[in-house]
């Protein structure tokens, strides 16, 4: 019982019921679609960076559970107004955070928006759902990097 | 052997899974395994083992004898007519995907019509779409009713003259319709179609008689009937299987081969080609002597009980939505909960010792359909008690705790 109330946390309920930013941003200019064949799970990420490539604006569109829609809330939340660079460096941190770190090491986020992002931690201990945490940041690294592929989450470590 | 006691039977139920007692929901995926089949395999790599049908020594000739003895033992719990139509495959998508691709190759065109149901698993489409994408057949689907159900009318209405195969699921793995598969059989006879029926979530619940269905294919996964995985069966009525090229090439399968050109053999080595499961295939024996000793009839009573007490339990249970309500209903309750995920649902669960399956469970057609991205499903197998129900309540409550609801 402790681990579930470890994965399913306030914030997680949260961000899972009420996500932010699920819509489609206007006028967007980078995008892409991730796709959890084993449960059927969507999510189309849109981004639009300014001429500094600072984002902007960023939302998604999709269906899933209570980890995989979290998640995404509280990813485009959190990148937006930052960087490009900075973007990658934050999902970086948190795959790597997800799969094997104990915390988060990025210089970028303020303590508070770290630890909002650790709430999602709770699902290591569940390796079967650590993909649905995952494939919204998977997606979003693939629409900067414009691969105009779509994300397969059991194509992905 | 005493219902009521049948979990003693299965060795899986005496650990306790993450310090719970496991409630086992999860049959209509792959059943449990009874001691006797395990033990059978246990047995025949400890005492008995040896390759079947090629050399002469004593125990290729008493493993040959152990290997045939399963299909004697198949055919007569399915009344095939004869032992030959039994070919094993290694699971009922590779009995599907022979039969696609054998008779694909042998009898259709481009333009061509299959007939399946939006029922279908996917193991039941994909093989047919391969003939779409290299002969140009067109695959129609009957549409479901509001109960999820298909009825014969949905079938008839898109047979045409070009209509070449009917391919449908005896039982669905979402909704639990049972389909009138004897009847749809007797239709597509009527237009001189063959039928194909995916007894998947048949065969380990309901009464097989071939005669009696009169169907020219029936896929039976062996997993699902209290058996070893890796293992399938094909019953296909003999005219098919002398008259369908052979599916793979190798070992045991040959009767002649010369550098130009090569014979094949007869049945059943025909379409068993290469070293097959066979200690599976012997276990599996065990497998049809534990079905035959409860009595097909005793189990289909037991689960249409329990599946009657599910459906109660769970319509009584207000957040609870449960996928389609046939009225011919076999062992599967699959369920949405209001405003939570099936992937919560099934995580929430095993942390009770519940297994159940969330997600499409190979039926994206079938979801598509009812607009749903998943689903939460429950399927019972002849081990599970109305206690076992009792518990999936409990912990949807327990759900609905965490979430709010």
């Amino acid at each position: 019982m402790m681990d579930l109330k470890e994965l399913y946390q306030e914030i997680i309920l949260d961000h899972g019921k009420n996500p932010r930013n699920l819509r489609k941003t206007e006028n967007y200019n980078k995008d892409a679609k991730g796709h959890n064949p084993l449960c059927g799970d969507k999510v189309h990420v849109y981004l639009k960076l300014d001429e500094d490539k600072k984002v902007h604006d960023i939302s998604f569109e999709g269906q899933g559970c209570a980890i995989s829609m979290a998640s995404a809330s509280i990813m485009t939340d959190l990148v937006k107004g930052k960087e490009e660079h900075e973007v990658k460096e934050i999902v970086k941190d948190f795959l790597e955070m997800i799969k094997e770190k104990d915390q988060l090491n990025n210089k970028i986020l303020e303590d508070n928006e770290k630890t909002k992002l650790m709430c999602l931690s709770g699902v290591k201990k569940y390796p079967m759902r650590v993909k649905c945490a995952t494939l919204s940041w998977h997606t979003l690294t693939s629409a900067i990097d414009n691969t105009q592929q779509e994300i397969n989450s059991e194509n992905i470590d | 052997m005493n219902i009521e006691n049948i979990k003693k039977q299965f060795p899986i139920f005496n650990n306790k899974v993450q310090n719970n007692d496991l409630v086992y929901l999860d049959s209509a995926n792959s059943s449990q395994k009874p001691q006797v089949v395990v033990d059978r395999i246990y047995d025949f790599y400890t005492k008995e083992f040896s390759n079947v049908g090629r050399s002469v020594h004593y125990l290729a000739v008493a493993a040959t004898n152990l290997y045939e003895e399963t299909r004697c033992l198949m055919q007569k719990y399915i009344n095939a007519k004869d032992p030959n139509e039994i070919v094993f495959t290694k699971g009922a998508t590779e009995a599907i995907n022979l039969v696609a691709n054998t008779f694909g190759q042998k009898f259709l065109k481009e333009g061509d019509e299959i007939i399946l149901t939006e029922l279908e698993h996917h193991s039941n489409y994909v093989p047919w779409h391969y003939l779409r994408r290299s002969k140009g057949v067109q695959i129609k689907f009957a549409e479901i009713n509001s109960e999820g159900e298909i009825s014969l009318q949905s079938i008839e209405k898109l047979i045409s003259p070009k209509t070449k195969m009917i391919a449908i699921t005896h039982l669905s793995n979402v909704t639990g319709a049972i389909l009138p598969i004897k009847e749809i059989t007797q239709l597509a006879h009527s237009k001189n179609i063959p039928i194909l029926i995916d007894g998947c979530q048949g065969a380990p619940h309901l009464k097989l008689d071939m005669q009696e269905i009169g169907c020219d294919f029936y896929a039976i996964s062996c997993h699902k009937m209290y058996g070893p995985t890796g293992l399938g069966i094909l019953y296909a009525k003999k005219k098919w299987l002398e008259t369908l090229p052979p599916y793979q090439g190798g070992g045991g399968m040959i009767s002649e081969v010369k550098k130009d050109g090569i014979t094949f053999g007869d049945l059943p080595n025909k379409y068993e080609a290469g070293t097959m499961a066979t200690a599976q295939v012997i276990a599996f024996a065990e497998s049809i002597k534990f079905l035959n000793q409860i009595g097909i009839e005793n189990i289909e009573k037991h689960e249409s009980e329990l599946t009657k007490y599910g459906e109660e339990v769970l319509r009584k249970n207000n957040s609870v939505k449960l996928v389609g309500s046939p009225k011919n209903k076999g062992s599967v309750l699959s369920f949405t909960l209001d405003g939570i995920h099936a992937h919560d649902i099934a995580t929430i669960l095993d942390e009770d010792g519940v297994a159940i399956r969330a997600g499409h469970h190979c039926c994206q057609i079938l979801h598509d359909k009812l607009g749903l991205s998943a689903t939460a499903r429950a399927s019972l197998g002849v081990y599970n008690t109305k206690e076992d129900i009792d518990k999936l309540n409990e912990s949807i409550n327990k759900c609905k705790k965490i979430f709010n609801k």
